[in-house]
């Protein structure tokens, strides 16, 4: 298990590859990568993560740790920036190695479903007309949680 | 201990972090103590609902303990992903 939160971009197909290779008895690998998406017309500048050091890592940690317990999962990657990101740029990226790929599938969307709302990281958006915005967390995404 | 604000709930109070001397026993006696100190903290903490709490860096709720505790954190509800 790997878990890394970073300032600078990652390079998606290097960790990909990294992660899938040499594995002898894993038969599915999943990746999932967000990108910070414009909100329409061009209108998003960027986008700026704030997150809480020190309890960012642990709490990445447990959540890719109850995914590897409850899937049986060979191995899990979850990488996420912080800091000042343009329309475009990868935010962060999550791998899962299982046996079958049912599990990798179902294991990556639960650690989706996790980071989005209880890791500790805050998007604020700046737009090209200089307005900025904190992100509201969306009653979805919380309710996201309880399929699991 | 230390008490750390981060997102809007930093903007609002104008800080990130700040040492506190509190004898409250629960993340909401602390509330209630900093709400009393200016409108800023009335302000940040008007409404509990749209806020989260970590106390030494575990996620927790307004009536857990802070006896002992280094840090309490307050913060919008998480938007990672």
């Amino acid at each position: 298990m790997r878990i890394v939160v970073q300032e600078q971009p990652f390079d998606f197909g290097a960790e990909a590859d990294a992660f899938a290779d040499g594995r002898h008895d894993m038969g599915a690998i999943v990746t999932f990568t967000g990108v910070v998406r414009d909100f329409g017309g061009g209108g998003l500048d960027a986008m700026e993560i704030e997150h809480y050091p020190g309890m960012t890592q642990k709490a990445l940690e447990k959540i890719a740790s109850e995914a590897v317990d409850r899937w049986s999962l060979g191995d899990a990657l979850v990488i996420h920036r912080y800091g000042r990101m343009e329309p475009g740029e990868k935010i962060m990226m999550v791998a899962t190695a299982a046996p079958h790929r049912k599990d990798a599938f179902e294991a990556a969307d639960y650690l989706m479903d996790y980071l989005k709302s209880r890791a500790p990281f805050w998007k604020k958006e700046h737009a090209v007309s200089g307005e900025t915005g904190w992100v509201a967390a969306k009653d979805e995404d919380e309710d996201a949680l309880t399929r699991w | 201990m230390d008490v750390l604000y981060f997102a809007w709930v930093r903007e609002r109070i104008g800080l990130p972090k700040e040492s506190v001397t509190t004898d409250a026993e629960t993340v909401a006696e602390l509330v209630t103590e900093l709400r009393a100190r200016e409108d800023r903290y009335d302000l940040a903490f008007s409404d509990l609902n749209a806020l989260r709490v970590a106390v030494d860096q575990e996620l927790t709720d307004f009536d857990a303990s802070i006896k002992g505790a280094r840090e309490v954190a307050f913060f919008p509800p998480m938007t990672g992903g």
